[in-house]
């Protein structure tokens, strides 16, 4: 895992900090957050400052600083959610499993966040799982899908 | 140019051949909303009957065609029949219709209509574009959206694909310009700039090295209209793009699309490559001698990057703050060059102006916003999907004849994202264009439409848009960081019902210091969600401050849930469902629910009302 941070950066050009934002994602992509190691191999090849690199990571909500769980689930609080009740949604899903977003649960299980606006606004509210969106979610549906993933 | 004429040809054959394929063809629509839906489960349920029955069907992905609450739509066209479109056809349904349909000619399930040629017109279906919901449109942008397959070139060709493209390069730089000029195109990004105007000023700036881009980060929540139309038709913004690039002489484009998107920056992907294969996009285009190249680069999460500034600063890798203006973008844009940067809807309905004229499409639209704009219909509406209509059509015609209002008692729109405001049902006659809505307090922003109704507390409405600014606040001006977070402080005030006399005063002195006090769009429109809904929804406010009471019933704070002992019928469902098991009771008997435990997420609420035996048991004050 980790040791395909080095050959991700040596992939960009050296002191080219237009990559940065495109490194950050790629190192997400396979690690699925941005370890520390990865912020001080970056700020080396770029010859840019950590602070630097880790001032753009945490400006964009996408980096993530934590280990992520099993399952990511993602849930929409856009504006066309909010109406359909996104909110009352979170609520419910933050006692079933526990936590808050940007949180994971104890057993590794779940990670939770938020995001404003899937596009998929026509069949609201929405809520994402690992790459799969699911429509029209309620209370019972979203607890009934949730037993789908270990 | 030969190569180019031959494969036009090749592309109408081979489109003349599908229409009249001898086998059926199953068209299933493969939108990010058909793909929410199940139509990936749905194609591989198609992929196995076909093989078990023996059927030799084609099977073809298309875009949406707009009606997301439809979805998942299947499109089957058996030889000498027309293309016939089944709605929310899920696995199951799709078992039964595909033997039915294909094999013993009849179906139970009611066709929507039918596409294309009426060759012979099965009994009673009526042409697609019937629909309530299609024909009031006008599909210039979007009609390709649904129809050809998105990841193929001869479809796109075929349907007079690069005839823009071609009378682009036959007017040269000069001429397109005033060709966009003549048609009287505005940004459709939200601003409404003159495009003509942009390009120009970029075709004259100084600087051998210029910049195309194609703004793709639809950060408004709600909206989707970019998504959609990238995933439909990707090929349209592609060819808008090489003739916007053309008329400014840029030879290196990029696409800032937002990272949510996956399936549209794929399906760009695809695009592309076909491009390049058959010398539409890179060195020495069509043999014209001009070269341009388009990359993508995705966002990262930051709704301010859609600003054009920020956009530009994320682009070069730094953090995503917009700066003051001018210099504008056209004159030092990336890296210090002049660079043009429009809006997705915008570059897609470049090669319409040009196949078909520049006055043709000024004949269409209001007199001052011509053309035709597309808008997310969503929020509480019948049929919630993605429409174009010419400018100027009113929002009834729009949330009532297109949309068929909503169920319960409507009662806002609203329009423009988080720099928009919401309009009352007296607004209701307003034509949509871009300057009835700002004389309304609203914008036209990019098009998402949110439906309101009874069920809505306008309150709650302007405290989530003001969390939204102020969370996606870049924090470079002092107003815009730090109002921003005092507005949501009053309005969570207010909410709770620990609101105090002046606070509404309080409210509007903050706004105004927000509005003039920042530097860039999202600051200065902030507080419009604030001001429209003190405007049109004050006795909204007044429930909640004077009489701790929120008339629709969602703030937390200020409701209580309760079951009614007489209707509960002790049906158990409403215990299932609450997740933190404050609603007990044996089966039969009418359950208790124990305040304490309640964290009031409406669960048990929603299921009640469902069940036609227990009815409104379980009440919200
Ligand atoms: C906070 C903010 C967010 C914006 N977001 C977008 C966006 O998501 N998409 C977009 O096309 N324009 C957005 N704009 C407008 C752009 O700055 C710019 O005006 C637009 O891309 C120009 O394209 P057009 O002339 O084709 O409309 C935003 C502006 C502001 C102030
Ligand atoms: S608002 Fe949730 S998908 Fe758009």
């Amino acid at each position: 895992m980790a040791g395909s941070i080095p050959l991700i950066i040596e992939k960009y050009e050296p002191r080219d900090k237009g990559n940065l934002i495109q490194i950050l994602q790629d190192v997400q992509r396979t690690e699925g957050y941005i370890p520390r190691e990865a912020v001080e191999k970056i700020s080396s090849h770029l010859w840019i400052s950590k602070s630097e690199v880790f001032g753009v990571a945490s400006f964009y909500s996408q980096f993530k600083f934590n280990p992520p769980g099993r399952h990511s689930i993602k849930i929409c609080l856009g504006t066309a959610c909010h109406v359909q009740g996104g909110d009352f949604l979170l609520n419910a899903l933050k006692s079933v499993i526990d936590i808050s977003p940007n949180e994971t649960t104890e057993d590794g299980r779940f990670d939770l966040d938020r995001v404003a606006c899937l596009g998929c606004c026509a069949l609201a509210p929405v809520v994402m799982i690992d790459e799969t969106i699911y429509s029209n979610m309620s209370v019972i549906k979203l607890k009934e899908t949730l037993n789908q993933y270990e | 140019m030969n190569d180019f004429l031959a494969l036009r040809k090749k592309a109408l054959d081979e489109w003349q051949e599908l229409q009249h394929a001898p086998e059926p063809v199953i068209y299933i629509g493969m939108g990010s909303c058909g793909i929410a839906s199940g139509a990936g489960k749905v194609w591989d349920r198609a992929s196995e009957i076909l093989h078990q029955e023996k059927i030799p069907a084609k099977l073809l992905k298309v875009g949406c065609i707009g009606p997301c609450y439809l979805e998942p739509l299947v499109d089957i066209q058996k030889p000498g029949f027309p293309r016939v479109s089944f709605n929310n056809v899920d696995e199951q349904r799709l078992s039964k219709l595909i033997p039915e349909y294909i094999l013993n000619g009849t179906s139970k399930m009611k066709p929507l209509g039918y596409l294309g040629d009426p060759v012979e017109v099965p009994d009673g279906i009526k042409s697609l574009w019937e629909l309530p919901m299609l024909k009031e449109q006008k599909r210039i942008v979007l009609r390709n959206c649904g129809i050809i397959d998105p990841e193929s070139i001869t479809h796109y060709m075929a349907r007079d694909g690069f005839s823009g493209l071609l009378k682009a390069f036959n007017l040269g730089a000069e001429g397109v310009i005033e060709e966009v000029k003549v048609a009287g195109l505005r940004g459709r990004g939200g601003a409404g700039f003159p495009t003509h105007k942009k390009w120009q000023l970029c075709h004259d700036a100084p600087g051998s090295k210029k910049y195309l881009i194609c703004n793709a980060d639809e950060g408004d929540p709600g909206a989707f209209m970019n998504r959609s139309l990238m995933e439909g038709d990707p090929f349209a913004l592609l060819e808008g793009m090489i003739i916007a690039a053309y008329a400014i002489q840029a030879h290196q484009g990029y696409i800032y699309i937002r990272a949510e998107y996956p399936l549209a920056i794929e399906r760009l992907k695809i695009a592309i490559a076909q491009l390049h294969r058959h010398h539409l996009l890179g060195k020495d285009i069509l043999k014209t001698g001009f070269s341009f190249n388009i990359q993508i680069k995705e966002g990262a999460g930051a709704f301010v990057c859609g600003e054009e500034t920020a956009l530009i600063a994320s682009l070069e890798g730094r953090r995503g703050m917009p700066r003051s203006r001018p210099p504008y973008p056209s004159s030092s844009g990336l890296n210090g060059c002049p660079t043009n940067i429009n809006n997705v809807e915008t570059l897609a309905t470049i090669p319409a102006i040009f196949r078909e004229g520049g006055q043709a499409f000024a004949g269409i639209g209001s007199k001052s916003s011509k053309g035709t704009k597309t808008f997310a219909l969503v929020g509480k509406i019948r049929r919630t999907g993605l429409i174009e209509v010419p400018m100027g059509t009113t929002l009834r015609k729009i949330i009532y004849d297109i949309g068929g209002g909503s169920r319960k008692a409507f009662k806002a729109v609203q329009t423009g994202g988080p720099s928009g405001g919401c309009l009352s049902k007296e607004f209701l006659d307003l034509p949509v264009d871009y300057e009835s809505l700002s004389g309304a307090g609203s914008i036209m922003g990019s098009g998402g439409l949110i439906v309101m109704d009874e069920d809505t507390c306008m309150v709650d409405v302007a405290k989530y848009f003001l969390k939204f600014t102020s969370q996606e606040s870049c924090g470079k001006c002092t107003p815009c960081r730090i109002g921003t977070r005092q507005m949501v402080e009053v309005l969570e005030k207010i909410t709770r019902g620990d609101a105090e006399p002046g606070d509404i005063q309080m409210l509007e002195e903050i706004a105004g210091t927000v509005r003039d006090g920042s530097l860039c769009g999202l600051g200065q429109t902030a507080p419009n969600p604030v001001l429209t809904t003190l405007k049109y929804f004050k006795e909204e406010y007044e429930a909640h401050i004077e009489n701790q009471r929120c008339p629709a019933a969602v703030c937390r704070d200020l409701v209580e849930y309760s079951v009614i002992k007489e209707k509960c019928t002790g049906c158990q469902r409403c215990v299932d469902v609450c997740p933190t098991g404050a609603i007990t009771g044996p089966r039969s008997e009418p359950h208790y629910l124990d305040l304490e435990k309640c964290i009031k997420c409406r669960a048990c609420y929603e299921i009640c009302r469902f069940d036609a035996i227990a009815g409104d048991a379980i009440i919200i004050k």
